[in-house]
Formats: C-alpha cells, structure tokens, sequence
C-alpha cells in the first residue's frame, strides 16, 4: 500500500514532462489555425476563436512553399534511396567479404567521424563551384551518400548472417553480386529500413549544407525556405506557425509510423560496442 | 597443388575483387567530398585565399599562420569560442542529466504506458530544427509568449529571452535540451534494460536504498553509455548554428548567441573570406577532438 506515493510521484513527474515537451507543438498547430494578428492580440488565447486554414493557404498560394515540400521530398527520397545502396553494399563488404586491408580501411572510416562536416564545407563549395553543381538539388545530395555511421549500421547488423548460406551459393555457383542482391539484401531488410528512416529524416531536416548549396529561392528545402520566411514574415506568427507545420509534418508522421524500427536502431551504437 | 585448393584460392580471389568492389562507390564518395575537401581545408587555412581568388586562383596567396594570428587578434574570434563553451560546458551537461533523470522516470517499475512517454520525449528529436526553433522564438516573445505567461502566473518575469545579452544563451540551451534529450534517454534506457532486475532485488534484500542502488548498481552499468552518450553530445553542441541563425538573426543580441560554427558561416559563406574561414572550422577541429580525447582518457582513468 505505501506504493501510492511513489506510484502517483512518478507519474505526476511523467506527466508533467510530457506537457512540457508538447507544449510547443500543441501551441504551433493551434496558432496556426488562427486568423491573422490573433496570437499576438493581448490578452493571448492558446486556442483559435475561429479556427481556419487560411494560412496554409497562404503557403501554397501566395508563397509557393509547396514547390519547396516537392523540393525536400525529392532530396531526401532521391539521397535515402541512392544511400541505401552505397551504404548496403560496403557494410555488408566489410562484415563479410574477405579483402587485404579490410580492417584498417575500416578503422580509418571510423576514425574520419571525429572530423566535424564544417571541416569540408568551404574547399566542397569551392569543388562543386567548379563542376557546376552549386544550386542544384545534386549539390545537396551527393556529398552526404556514403553516411559512414550508415556503413558501421549495416556491417553490425551483417556480422550476423550465417556464413554457411553464402558458401552454399557460392559452390551452387552464383556470382558475388547476384549473392548480395538476391540474398543478402533481402537479409538486411530490417536495418535497412532503420537506415532508411534515419536517413530520410536526416535528409529532410538538414539546414546548413542546403542553405550553403542553394541560392535561388525556387530550389529551397522547407526548413531553408522557412528561416529565409521569417526575415520578411517574423511577425505574421499565424502563417510561420503553419510553415512550421508544414515542415515537420512529415518527419513527425514518418517516426509514428516506424518509431518501433527507428528508435532500435539508434541503441545500436551505444550498446553494442 | 590438388585441385580444391587450387579452386579456393580462385575463389577467394574472386571474393576479394567483389569486397573490394562493393567498397568503391562509398570509398569514392568519401574520398572525393570528404577526405580531399578536409585535406584542401587544411591547405587553405595557410592562404589568403578570398572573393577576388574565387575568380582567379592566382592572387591567392600563402600567408603560413597569418590567419590564425588574425583569428587570436579578433576579440568577436574569442566572443564565439566563450559562447560556444558556455553553450557545451551549460547546455551539455544540462541534457545528460536531464536525459538520465528522464530514462529512470520510464524505465520505473511501476511506471505504465512506458512507451507511449518514451515516444512523446522523443518526438522533438526527429523533428525540424529551423521549424522547432522558429517556434521556440515566439514562445519567447517578452509580450505574447507562451513561457512569460507562464512565468506570470508565478508572479514573475517578464524576462527579454531572446533580446537581452544576459538571457539569449539560457533560451538557446533551454530549447537545445528540450529539443535533444530524448535522444540520450533512449540510450540510457536501453543501458537499463540490460541491468537484470534480479542484481536490485539482492541489492534490496541486503538493505540497500534507492540512492545506494543508483550510486552502486545503475551508475556502473551505464558507464558505457555515458561515454558514448558524452561524446556524442558535446560533439553535436560543439556544432551550434541552427538555433542562433533563426532564433537570435544570426548570433545577436550583441553576438551574445555567436557560435563558432556561425563565426566560420559569416566569415566564409557571406564574406568569402575563405582561408580565414577555414581556419576558424580548423579551430573547431581541434577543439573537438580534443574535447573526446579529454572525455575518453578520463573514463580510462575511472575504470
């Protein structure tokens, strides 16, 4: 009986973090179905009087930010989708695949990841300068295709594929290629569709190559179009409030649906070392 | 040499080639956008190189450490590394203790709906931060915001977050920490799980109290975890720039939110001063590793 406490003390202090952390979202999707001026109206209501879409028409209307969520899909399915396969064929390489200097190009890949990106991004503008690939959707797409921890994922989860099925291809006498294609892909289902969630919402969040990369505003990915909206909109908080929607819509929806995979994935590298 | 060797050794050679083979596109990548740009970084960190040589290479020039005697001479230089550091040494150890205090609330034994709390902590995580952080600027308005009328109920505030010197890198940690502790929690939590509940209920019997059984049993068994967990942090807080480029128009006020990473952004991207720019990112470089060399020894030094 003297559990009560505890019991009720624990989720109380659940509780009370759970409202902390949806406080935000709860605020913006709510603003975001007012009419304009009506959050910055004092006294401030958290709820709309007259919920409308308005904004969000706004958006698509007047702003083309619609062209940007096209431009953000095609970036992150493009580099998940292309990634995948990069990332695929060297982890299951290194796991597997006899090769002189295996584990020393391996140790070098992950020794590499102290190296922060910003290290690159000045000398990989001025290289994408000369082949012509800045402000292009390739621009923001090549240079981040071979996610080392992408790699480390797939060769963890590889090292436990039984030997014992790819020597029984090899004596039927399939080719290496035919073997990672026909059998070993399908084995690594699983992490590959960690890998892929990660990668998609990686693609779709990130800020600062793309807004590096792109300069023609018709090329944005929501999150550069939606910090250059704020430098003329700041104040029309309903319709930043819908681009924020907007952004993270996708993401939020994508995590819901494959949290289980996802969130799997991510205890990998710190537990299994 | 009889005839299955002779077959093996064909074979292993053929498993070579397709190793090797399976490694290029992504070695290749690497190579060309990472290993040759960051080795082409290091070399411009040493030139003059500006807006006049991104026409023509030729008036570069090499000026050795030049631009890091500049970059030591510049005190806005030293206002982004203090705010970078008050924003990892802070905000840093604010999210792990934040993130371990939430994974033992979870990971409770009496707790219910465990999952459905692990995944609300973690929904900031995959989210958007220009969107978030677009968010976080009007929870922080001085007038119409969502935390000053909370503050108001408790007769306090109201506090300028982000328009006042002394409180902009508080609302930038603030959020950083909400933004990023379920991430850690998710690892704390799983560093939990793989404690048997039998070492607690021995722990128990023995007449330990909660505060022993922390201290002795949990702390030790997430020592893994909080390496990993302390690194990856500080390597990611190091970086800061999306919170300061849409909260506080690009460090303000007063480059009170100046991160070295924005520092470098200005330098290079807006003023094509590249070999500068370069060193600046050169800067962080050591500084990161420094900071892991730092937090490994000291956990070596533990055990």
């Amino acid at each position: 009986m003297r559990r009560w406490p505890a019991l009720i003390g624990v989720h109380l202090a659940l509780g009370i973090v759970a409202v902390a952390t949806l406080l935000p979202f709860l605020w913006m999707l709510s603003a975001s179905l007012m009419p304009a001026g009506e959050a910055s109206q004092w006294p401030p209501s958290f709820l709309p009087s007259r919920p409308t879409l308005s904004n969000y028409r706004a958006l698509f209307h007047r702003l083309d930010l619609g062209r940007c969520f096209l431009n953000s899909a095609f970036v992150a399915v493009v580099s998940t989708a292309l990634a995948l396969l990069i990332v695929s064929l060297a982890g299951y390489a290194f796991a597997k695949l006899h090769f002189p200097g295996r584990s020393r190009i391996y140790r070098a890949l992950l020794t590499a990841m102290v190296i922060p990106a910003q290290v690159a991004m000045l000398p990989l503008f001025l290289l994408l300068r000369e082949v012509g690939l800045v402000n292009t959707y390739w621009g923001v797409i090549i240079p981040a295709l071979a996610p080392v921890f992408g790699i480390f994922m797939v060769r963890q989860y590889a090292l436990s594929l039984p030997d014992e099925l790819l020597d029984a291809a090899r004596v039927d006498g399939a080719g290496e290629f035919t073997i990672y294609r026909k059998l070993v892909f399908p084995l690594l289902r699983p992490i590959l569709v960690t890998f892929g969630v990660f990668s998609f919402i990686g693609a779709w969040n990130d800020f600062m190559w793309p807004l590096i990369v792109l300069t023609d505003d018709r090329k944005y990915t929501l999150p550069v179009a939606l910090a250059n909206l704020i430098g003329e909109h700041a104040q029309d908080i309903e319709l930043m409030m819908a681009g924020s929607v907007l952004t993270v819509l996708p993401v939020l929806v994508l995590f819901l649906a494959l949290q289980r995979t996802y969130v799997e994935g991510l205890t990998m590298g710190g537990v299994k070392e | 040499m009889s005839a299955a060797g002779g077959y093996r050794s064909s074979r292993s050679r053929r498993e070579a080639r397709a190793g090797l083979a399976f490694i290029t596109p992504a070695l290749a990548l690497i190579a060309v956008f990472f290993v040759v740009p960051v080795v082409v970084g290091f070399l411009l960190a040493a030139t003059d190189f500006d807006i006049y040589a991104v026409g023509d290479l030729a008036t570069a020039r090499f000026v050795g450490l030049g631009n890091f005697a500049a970059l030591f001479h510049d005190p806005v230089f030293w206002k982004a590394l203090g705010n970078t550091f008050y924003f990892v040494l802070v905000g840093g150890p604010l999210s792990v203790a934040v993130s371990l205090a939430a994974a033992l609330l979870v990971n409770a034994r009496l707790v219910r709906f465990k999952g459905l709390f692990r995944t609300v902590y973690f929904a900031p995580v995959v989210t958007t931060m220009v969107a978030v952080a677009v968010v976080w600027r009007y929870l922080y308005h001085p007038r119409f915001g969502l935390l000053n009328q909370l503050l108001a109920l408790g007769g306090l505030g109201p506090v300028n977050w982000l328009g006042d010197p002394r409180w902009a890198m508080p609302a930038v940690i603030l959020m950083a920490v909400w933004k990023n502790f379920g991430y850690n929690m998710i690892i704390f939590v799983a560093g939990l799980q793989s404690v048997p509940a039998t070492i607690y209920e021995a722990a128990r019997v023995d007449g330990a109290g909660p505060w022993r059984q922390f201290r002795h049993l949990t702390l030790p068994a997430l020592r893994p975890m909080l390496v990993f967990v302390g690194v990856i942090t500080m390597v990611g807080y190091f970086q800061l720039f999306t919170e300061p480029y849409v909260m506080t128009n690009g460090g303000g006020p007063l480059n009170a939110t100046l991160s070295i990473v924005m520092y470098m952004y200005k330098q290079g991207f807006r003023w094509w001063n590249i070999g500068f720019g370069a060193a600046v990112a050169l800067v962080l470089f050591l500084i990161i590793l420094a900071g892991t060399l730092v937090q490994l020894r000291l956990q070596k030094g533990r055990e």
